[in-house]
């Protein structure tokens, strides 16, 4: 038996001590926002409107606010997603255009969220003459969670056997048919899943709504998708940055971060679950 | 029949141009920047622009300036202390998951790495102002804690899930008989890794720690609330500093729509366009020949 060398002492010591910080992170990060924001989160805090400058009542419209954006953000991401992941994984041959659209693909994902926001407020905003409001957020996050969309779905897409597909072609079926009766009814729970944890993403995001259509206060519910809405990140920020009493809404915005976190945990966690059932159903 | 193979070929076409949209997408955004970043170079100078450190739009008794270095300088500080700090630590996990730890050890590990990834960003800003900013304000006697340090803690602990999930699966690539070689040869468990799977692996973690840099110059909310926001040219990491992110989140609410200040918002956009852009392209090129060599 050889005796351990000093520098692999010193060495799995530090490789210890790197997940050791990670974890600890995670803990400290957890820890502060739960213990903090506990207090404040009843039921009272949110279903109730924010009172008296918003240093006391809840959150209320701010979580329908990000509630809506986020289906507005479903609705645009994941049939476009899906759409264009059924045609690099099922039409599209290995080709110069394949390569692009990976690499466009590849690179949206990389595009900084404020660069999506300047993009919304002109497209959205100022040349299809939305205004400032959940319709112009919703689809400036839609775009963001594009590359992740279409990530998952194709992901999906693959897992479904290829004998599937040439069942279904060999009976005398259509591609379109094949892909429709074979394909697509194995791979949408999948696409689905994948698509939720890109949803929980964009719930979070702040930066692409700054411009699109977040306000700080606004007394009532909104009235339609034209009407400009508060979220609960903007809520977060404004709370602890730009509010005339920062110190006093403390409490508040500890809420606040603690239903946010809670809420795309959840997502998260909702996800997750989906795919463990999916995966014994399709077993059974 | 006839009819079929029709509606088939409309199906295909359908497909084909909805496959599209993530290059129009791109395309888009990127006309659109240009666009509006000509409207902007009409009345600044593009030199004036990247390389003055003067930025004061909004001058009335002077002409306005338009000088983004400070603000450059200042991101590439901020994401570069940042990596700084997660490369060892993230490179640091990938190998312990990799080689040391055990399934269970794993299991717990991986998720926390998730979860992780998961926070966003505005909670980890309200974390550098009440969490980081006081221990740092603390430690080196400081007025308050917001400055580039606690950005660059910040989007190290953003840029850590990345680093670690990309570093893990190229330490996990590096064919088995390699590290074989290298134990047979008398090598310690260490020495393998330093000097055979890291190097082996290196070009997947070179190509991690160029995404985890894009992100992190492109984030805006951490460093906007934990930065300080402070426009000027910053000498230390106590300095507060101001990002192009911040810039654009600040301003962009408050010009009026189609003036020069307005389109120079946008001009920085392009530049922070450019600039993620160009590492997304370099780390995927790094990551292809990677694969291709162990091949």
């Amino acid at each position: 038996m050889k005796k351990p060398h000093i520098s692999d002492m010193l060495g799995f010591g530090f490789l210890r001590f790197s997940v050791g910080t990670v974890i600890v992170a995670l803990i400290i990060i957890l820890f502060d926002i739960i213990s903090k924001g506990r207090g404040v989160i009843c039921w009272k805090f949110l279903i109730t409107m924010p009172k008296n400058g918003m240093t006391e009542g809840g959150i209320l419209p701010a979580i329908i606010g990000t509630f809506l954006v986020t289906v507005i953000t479903a609705l645009l991401s994941i049939p476009l997603g899906m759409g264009c992941a059924i045609y690099l994984n099922e039409y599209a041959r290995e080709n110069m255009l394949n390569r692009l659209i990976r690499m466009s693909i590849r690179n949206l994902s990389g595009v900084p969220s404020i660069v999506y926001g300047l993009f919304g407020v002109i497209l959205f905003v100022q040349v299809m003459n939305l205004g400032t409001c959940i319709l112009s957020a919703g689809m400036t996050l839609g775009l963001m969670t594009l590359p992740w969309t279409i990530t998952a779905s194709e992901e999906a897409l693959k897992n479904v056997p290829k004998s599937y597909r040439e069942g279904a072609l060999a009976l005398g079926a259509t591609k379109w048919q094949s892909i429709r009766t074979n394909v697509l009814p194995y791979a949408i729970p999948g696409m689905l899943t994948g698509t939720i944890l890109g949803l929980s993403r964009a719930a979070g995001e702040t930066a692409p709504i700054l411009f699109t259509g977040a306000a700080f206060f606004i007394p009532f519910l909104p009235k339609s998708l034209f009407s400009q809405f508060m979220a609960l990140p903007y809520h977060l920020y404004i709370m602890s940055t730009q509010h005339h009493a920062i110190s006093k809404v403390r409490p508040i915005a500890y809420g606040t971060a603690l239903v946010l976190i809670a809420l795309v945990f959840a997502m998260n966690l909702g996800a997750v679950i989906a795919r463990y059932r999916l995966r014994k159903i399709k077993m059974e | 029949m006839g009819h079929s193979r029709f509606k088939e070929k409309m199906i295909h076409g359908l497909f084909f141009l909805n496959g599209l949209v993530a290059v129009i997408v791109l395309v888009g955004i990127f006309a659109l920047l240009v666009t509006k970043s000509i409207s902007a170079f009409r009345e600044i100078s593009l030199s004036q622009f990247l390389f003055s450190a003067n930025w004061n739009p909004t001058a009335t008794f002077v002409a306005p300036s338009y000088g983004i270095w400070s603000m450059i300088v200042s991101t590439f500080m901020v994401s570069l202390g940042a990596l700084c700090i997660a490369l060892p630590l993230g490179i640091g996990t990938a190998a312990y998951l990799s080689d040391v730890a055990s399934a269970r050890v794993r299991e717990i590990v991986k998720p926390i790495v998730e979860i992780l990834a998961g926070i966003p960003s505005v909670v980890i800003g309200f974390l550098g102002i009440v969490l980081v900013g006081p221990v740092i304000a603390k430690v080196f006697h400081t007025t308050n804690g917001l400055n580039a340090l606690n950005g660059s803690i910040l989007l190290a602990v953003m840029a850590l899930p990345t680093i670690i999930s990309l570093s893990e699966d190229a330490l996990k690539s590096v064919p088995k008989s390699f590290e074989e070689a290298s134990l047979a040869l008398g090598a310690t468990k260490w020495q393998t890794l330093v000097r055979v799977k890291i190097p082996a692996a290196l070009s997947g973690i070179i190509a991690a720690s160029m995404l985890g840099m894009g992100r992190a110059i492109g984030e805006t909310m951490t460093v906007l609330m934990a930065t300080g926001c402070a426009l000027e040219m910053p000498k230390s990491f106590l300095d507060s500093v101001l990002t192009m992110t911040s810039t654009i989140a600040i301003e962009l609410g408050e010009v009026p729509y189609n003036t020069t200040h307005y389109y120079a918002l946008f001009a920085i956009g392009l530049v922070l366009f450019i600039i993620t852009f160009v590492i997304n392209m370099i780390s995927d090129i790094i990551l292809h020949r990677y694969e291709k060599v162990i091949k």
